[in-house]
């Protein structure tokens, strides 16, 4: 079995209280005597070098400092140097992608918010005024409305790599079922969205799913009321369907991200389907193990 | 058991057999529950009064519009010679104020005609909202038959459903003359057999059993 080298963590990176010692002797001194050097009288630094020294240091000072009160170097390299299983490939980015396919709709969408107006009258001139006047504002908008295809095009592809990879087993269920709220939720997003230019496209298609919401039974017809705020689309939807774009689903959906990935980090990802674990050694055979699994899932044929 | 809870309290051995023994141990007599099971009880109860008076009004407040129905609304489309039986006249009138252009509406409006059964002298308006997910239809005049361009959903001339997949015939509004001027007035949706029932959105069923598994709305106004 090839041993994973160790990863090395540049001591930049640690502050000096976490830094481990040198080892005495390393630097060319015998053990157990005084390294030579010292009997020489050490040259005294000079001013200039002490300063120089000084400020090389302060950006790790700094950051020690915050560290001893943080102590998030531990959970950080935890964190980053993490192990993955062997096979890892490309696939595995798709989430990551997601994630960064939200970051930029946050991005672009606070932006958006400076200039767009939420009333029925305005907002659709306040998008024209974004896409015309304003310098680079059809570039983040365009980004804004394309990046939301973009992200649930990525958003089903990670599922589909979750499922295909059978990575929402066991002890990934509820991961599996944070994911698929934060879907839920990703698609309350594009629907919201969808209303809020205001343009005969988006007027007509939210009339169209508000009403395939209400063809729910008992509930549906309240549930389009709840919407619309009222029985006909009207001035409150779109200041509603704004709220819960802008406020409501992002605030669930980072607090979601960050429960995501604390488990991804804590309980680790999986091997592809196709790459056969390695038994250590001193292990029970192979063949004795598949002889004891009797069909009935119990290893070895031990009793509950 | 009830020693451990005395010792505790930090007390001597010789007093205690003068002292009542908590029995159930940390329960004094005449008590029903510990101290620090009523302060927990309590403080957790004050904690969930206090979030449910944040809660409440806000959730009020977000679903309020279910139970709220606006003033009613009549205009005036036109004076009565303007329309006739034999074929509609397509009129534009604001359903929803408030929000310019977006909240009006069209309706078709035609003078009743005995020869299908409808009571004389009255009007008859039909939106022009399709029974299958609300996009607008239109009247042809050639076919004498309401046409949607969405999905092909057909009407005929009264607004019953001939095609497609809308689930019940066009909705109406109601009508009434003032000082010669025909007004149309708040929506209300219609059974197959054509019988006045309050406003469902497009896409849910009238009439029999759908009238309880598509509730009526307290947000619409009750039919003619």
């Amino acid at each position: 079995m090839p041993s994973f080298p160790k990863p090395k963590i540049p001591d930049a990176v640690v502050p000096p209280p976490l830094r481990k010692p040198a080892k005495p002797g390393s630097a060319g001194t015998p053990k157990g005597q005084a390294p030579t050097d010292l009997k020489e009288t050490p040259e005294r630094p000079s001013h200039g070098d002490k300063l120089l020294d000084q400020a090389k240091e302060a950006p790790i000072d700094a950051l020690g400092w915050v560290d001893q009160r943080l102590a998030a170097t531990g959970f950080l390299t935890g964190m980053l140097f993490r192990k993955v299983p062997k096979g890892t490939n490309w696939f595995y980015t798709l989430g990551s992608a997601t994630l960064f396919a939200f970051i930029v709709q946050a991005t672009t969408g606070v932006f958006l918010a400076m200039f767009y107006t939420p009333s029925a009258t305005q907002a659709y001139s306040s998008i024209a005024h974004i896409n015309n006047d304003v310098p680079l504002g059809q570039l983040v908008h365009g980004m804004h409305k394309w990046g939301s295809s973009v992200m649930v095009i990525l958003i089903f592809l990670h599922m589909g790599r979750t499922f295909f990879f059978g990575a929402y087993k066991y002890p990934r269920e509820l991961n599996w079922v944070i994911g698929v709220v934060l879907l839920i939720l990703t698609m309350t997003m594009a629907f919201t969205g969808y209303l809020l230019p205001f343009d005969q496209r988006s007027f007509w298609a939210s009339i169209v799913g508000i009403n395939i919401n209400g063809t729910g039974p008992i509930v549906g017809p309240y549930l389009s009321d709840f919407l619309r705020a009222g029985p006909e689309l009207g001035a409150t939807t779109l200041s509603r369907f704004y709220a819960i774009h802008m406020l409501l689903v992002p605030g669930a959906i980072i607090a979601l991200i960050g429960a995501h990935m604390y488990l991804v980090v804590k309980l680790g990802t999986t091997a592809p389907p196709w790459v056969k674990t390695e038994r250590p050694k001193g292990a029970m055979p192979t063949s004795e193990l598949e002889a004891g699994a009797n069909g009935n899932g119990r290893v070895n044929g031990a009793a509950r | 058991m009830a020693d451990d809870a005395n010792k505790v309290n930090g007390a001597d051995e010789a007093p205690i057999k003068e002292r009542v023994k908590p029995d159930p141990p940390g329960y004094f007599e005449g008590e029903s529950m510990t101290r620090r099971h009523v302060f927990t009880v309590a403080s957790q109860a004050l904690g969930g009064l206090a979030a449910a008076g944040i809660v409440l009004p806000a959730v009020g407040f977000a679903v309020a519009p279910i139970f709220h129905r606006g003033k009613e609304r009549w205009e005036g489309v036109g004076p009565v010679s303007d329309f006739v039986e034999d074929t509609y006249r397509q009129v534009v009138f604001t359903e929803t104020e408030g929000i310019g252009d977006a909240g009006k509406t069209t309706a078709y409006v035609r003078k009743s005609s005995a020869d299908l059964g409808e009571e004389p002298g009255k009007f008859v308006a039909v939106s022009n909202r399709c029974a299958h997910l609300g996009c607008p239809v239109r009247f042809v005049e050639a076919a004498g038959n309401f046409i949607c361009p969405c999905h092909g959903g057909v009407y005929d001339f009264q607004g019953k459903r001939i095609g497609g997949p809308p689930v019940r015939p066009l909705d109406q509004f109601q009508t009434r003359v003032r000082q010669g001027q025909v007004e149309l007035g708040p929506r209300y949706s219609v059974t197959s057999q054509m019988e006045p029932v309050r406003a469902r959105d497009p896409g849910e069923f009238t009439g029999g059993i759908w009238e309880y598994l598509y509730p009526p709305r307290p947000s619409t106004f009750p039919p003619p």
